[in-house]
């Protein structure tokens, strides 16, 4: 009898402990040496600025290392972050943003990061001269009523005024280019310009009308694009919070991605941005069929294998485990400029799910047990597990002296006999009541009806 | 005095037969301006006539006698005389004149209240009630008298009986308003929340074209009992309260509503200093009684609430919870509970653990059969009811006619075939 309870107790074990021994695999400490290149950026330790930086091009570059620079608290990774940022811009003509990073590093990276006054001046100048040739070249182009080359003039007006930072302006060039379009293609291009000036002006409701657009002329899509245009509809139900929808939107993104949107998004995000939606929001087959057997997102996961440590875990119920990498995860994602304040709610919702999870099938649950494979006291488990199950998501009820929670079914019968008495009794007061004022309703009318004669 | 002895001789005459008493009332009726003028000096003469026998005519010289100002030394030989009377007159011959035995007996609470005694006009305005009904559906203008008798002189019990029968006819929706309200007010005192409720919410929703302080003064009683029998008030009228109630009624309730909205958020500390800011304004309306029960109720809601997510719970944990002060308030708050039926539970009180079960109604017992096939068989009756009343509106001139103009602008589907000109 001993000699038998010996395997299988140690598999019970493993079975309520949920995964504690799980905290072994580590983290990529080891290998984050190795390969710089597509290793883990968003990884549990504090972030490698310049692989971070050097995913992404064009002004979401400087967008996110200002971020960056904003948000952390270590002084020796802001200054670094502003440094690139500073260098970055010098190779631009953006003077506006310019200025702003130069008041931010406030000559803490001494005498070459000041503000470099005749750079600006330079800058502002041909600027000025660029932008009056445009004009020139655009009103010769509108007498010539030249179809393609108005469209082209608005085109580089747009182009001008994003690379100098007058965003709103840029859109409003997008857009009017929308009438001299020919061919499909001219469209996509305008499409895709438009929801990148939206991206970064934020209003992600021009996102999804012009993804929408772009979607209804499919013959003229390239397997690139179609990826692009599902990134930008992620990210905008990102913004919506719809968390749901946007998961669905990243997991559908092709391996043709690659590298072709770095104006907007790499790869990595793509992963950690499906990948924690889709945590949140599926439900266990949805989770399995379309983010663990899908192929095309497996090359997405490689490249941050935290997340895809932590879908395993919770797929495989070590909760421990998963909540440890959402943990190590957490500080690094805080730094990122579209997930930054999404990561409490879908840290909340994965937890209550994870809750849920352990619960759903057993009929009792040792809440001592429950607390180590959470890692939380008791006391604070009590407290969740109270507010599941005051919102209906967990039924069960909770045996605060011997700290057990029993599930609770309804029992049908004797609330089928309770809801039929009180429909009885609210019919009755209802007709009774009816009745009443039908009657003083005829009283009245025929109180004028008798004064009108 | 001529005048009045001939009426007396025709009295006692004429009482025997119906026809007979039917041309009295024609003599009565002409000759009732002549025996108002002699209002002062008819009291003798009523010993002549034996109520049980002449009951219309001694009611005519009852009512000439009472028409004048009621004074204390009057009131109390009144009292005694119209009490001998109500108990001892005749229905029918009654219902002949109502609105005369209407104005005695308000004549005779009257008094009843200046001479302070309103102990003495409940049993008697109760048999008046009864013999002035055609039917026990039919709401008479005694009834809120006869309520108001009641509340004054604190015997509850006695109005819960009329209250306890179902009204369906109406003479004046004024009465049905002020019998509603006393009668919401009964079952208050004897906690019948749930009639109260009923009530209230009739004089709230009954159709009316002007709003009136009685309403008004229902709005806010109900808005307490609502809030202490469901723990929540429902924000906006239902779609069949008349137009000027759902418009004007919130905004004449203000601090009512302001005391729900603090009462949904669940903060005991937030609810207390609120009633205690507006003391004398709840003091005004005389609900501070109902508003001190309000406050309790929270609490009670809840540990009830604690129910549904505990097994057992420390009493400590119960008192944390629900903002008792100490567990000791706690256990008394759920014995208070358990007497009362509101939870079943049972308290450990070694451990100091309170257990919570479930409602032990297994719906297999006799009597609950019982019960639900008296439901059934009630609600048939109500049903029938309904059907008898759509078919007399349906065949009802009036309505014809304005549903046949109005047809245009509703629905094909909702009217029954009018014809659109319908002219009778």
């Amino acid at each position: 009898m001993d000699g038998e309870d010996g395997a299988p107790k140690s598999l019970m074990e493993e079975m309520y402990a949920n995964g504690i021994e799980g905290v072994d695999d580590a983290p990529s400490s080891s290998t984050s040496t190795t390969i710089r290149k597509n290793r883990p950026i968003i990884s549990g330790e504090q972030l490698d600025i310049e692989a971070y930086a050097a995913l992404y091009s064009g002004r979401t570059k400087i967008m996110r290392l200002i971020f960056l620079a904003d948000h952390c608290d270590n002084s020796g990774m802001q200054l670094e972050a502003l440094r690139m940022a500073y260098d970055e811009l010098k190779k631009g003509e953006n003077t506006q943003l310019f200025r702003e990073v130069v008041q931010k590093i406030d000559g803490r990276l001494g005498p070459n990061y000041s503000t470099d006054a005749t750079w600006c001046a330079m800058v502002d100048r041909k600027a000025n001269q660029r932008k009056d040739k445009l004009e020139s070249e655009l009103n010769a182009y509108r007498t010539n009523l030249i179809k393609e080359s108005i469209r082209m003039g608005y085109n580089d007006f747009g182009d001008f005024y994003y690379a100098h930072g007058a965003l709103g302006d840029a859109f409003k060039s997008y857009v009017r280019t929308r009438d001299y379009c020919t061919t499909s293609k001219h469209i996509i291009q305008m499409c895709l310009s438009a929801i990148l000036v939206s991206i970064e002006m934020g209003q992600f409701a021009h996102v999804t009308s012009y993804v929408s657009k772009a979607e209804q002329t499919p013959e003229a899509l390239d397997p690139p694009s179609i990826a692009k245009l599902r990134c930008a509809a992620g990210l905008a139900h990102l913004e919506a919070k719809k968390y749901k929808l946007a998961a669905r939107k990243f997991l559908e993104v092709g391996p043709e991605l690659g590298n072709s949107y770095s104006e907007v998004i790499a790869p990595q995000d793509v992963a950690t941005y499906g990948g924690l939606c889709a945590l949140a929001s599926f439900d266990r087959t949805e989770l399995k069929n379309k983010v663990i057997d899908n192929i095309n997102f497996r090359n997405f996961l490689e490249l941050v294998p935290e997340v895809r440590e932590l879908i395993n875990d919770f797929y495989s119920s070590h909760y421990a485990s998963c909540l440890e990498y959402l943990g190590n995860l957490k500080s690094n994602l805080m730094l990122d400029i579209h997930i930054h304040d999404h990561v409490e709610t879908l840290y909340d919702q994965i937890r209550s799910k994870a809750l849920i999870q352990y619960t759903h099938p057993f009929v009792s649950v040792d809440m001592r047990m429950m607390a180590d494979a959470f890692k939380t006291s008791v006391a604070g488990l009590e407290k969740e597990l109270e507010s599941l199950i005051t919102d209906n998501q967990i039924q069960a009820r909770i045996d605060s002296h011997n700290k057990i929670l029993y599930a609770r079914h309804a029992d049908q019968r004797n609330a089928t006999f309770q809801r039929v008495l009180q429909t009885g009794n609210e019919f009755d007061w209802d007709v009774r009541a009816m009745l009443l004022r039908a009657n003083l309703l005829k009283h009245e009318y025929n109180l004028r009806a008798s004064r009108k004669i | 005095m001529n005048l009045v002895e001939g009426l007396l001789t025709q009295i006692q005459g004429l009482s025997s037969t119906a026809s007979d008493v039917l041309s009295l009332q024609n003599v009565l009726k002409q000759a009732d301006e002549s025996l108002h003028a002699e209002s002062t000096r008819l009291l003798p003469f009523l010993d002549q006539l034996d109520p049980s026998k002449h009951s219309l005519g001694y009611l005519y010289f009852l009512e000439a006698c009472t028409a004048g100002p009621v004074t204390t030394e009057s009131a109390s030989s009144f009292v005694l005389v119209i009490a001998r009377f109500i108990s001892s007159c005749v229905a029918e011959q009654i219902r002949l004149a109502p609105d005369k035995f209407i104005s005695v007996c308000k004549r005779f609470k009257d008094q009843v209240l200046l001479l302070e005694e309103p102990l003495r006009g409940v049993a008697p305005m109760l048999t008046a009630v009864r013999k002035l009904q055609s039917s026990t559906e039919h709401l008479t203008t005694l009834h809120p008298e006869f309520l108001l008798l009641c509340l004054l002189a604190k015997c509850y019990k006695t109005g819960l009986s009329i209250l306890e029968e179902d009204i369906f006819e109406v003479d004046q929706p004024r009465d049905l308003y002020l019998y509603c309200y006393y009668g919401g007010m009964i079952c208050i005192g004897q906690k019948c929340f749930r009639k109260a409720l009923e009530l209230l919410h009739n004089v709230v929703t009954a159709p009316m074209s002007t709003i009136n302080a009685i309403a008004v003064e229902a709005y806010k009683k109900y808005i307490l009992v609502s809030l202490i029998h469901h723990g929540q008030l429902s924000t906006s009228l239902p779609k069949y309260a008349s137009g000027v109630a759902q418009r004007n009624l919130k905004s004449l309730c203000l601090s009512y509503i302001e005391l729900a909205n603090s009462y949904n958020n669940g903060k005991i500390a937030d609810l207390e200093t609120y009633v205690q800011a507006n003391m004398e304004k709840f003091g005004s309306d005389n609900n501070l009684g109902l508003v001190k029960q309000v406050v309790s109720s929270i609490y009670k809601r809840n540990i009830q609430r604690l129910t549904q997510t505990y097994l057992t719970l420390s009493l400590q944990d119960i008192a944390n919870t629900v903002q008792l002060n100490s567990p000791k308030e706690a256990e008394m708050h759920v014995l208070q509970m358990i007497q009362d039926g509101e939870i079943y539970a049972t308290i450990n009180q070694k451990d100091g653990m309170v257990r919570f079960l479930e409602d032990p109604e297994l719906y297999k017992t006799c009597e609950m059969i019982e019960h639900i096939d008296l439901s059934i068989q009630r609600l048939m009756t109500l049903s029938k009811k309904l059907t008898v009343m759509d078919e007399l509106i349906s065949c009802d001139p009036l309505y014809l006619g304005k549903a046949g103009r109005e047809r245009q602008r509703f629905d094909f589907d909702d009217f029954d075939s009018v014809p659109q000109r319908f002219n009778i």
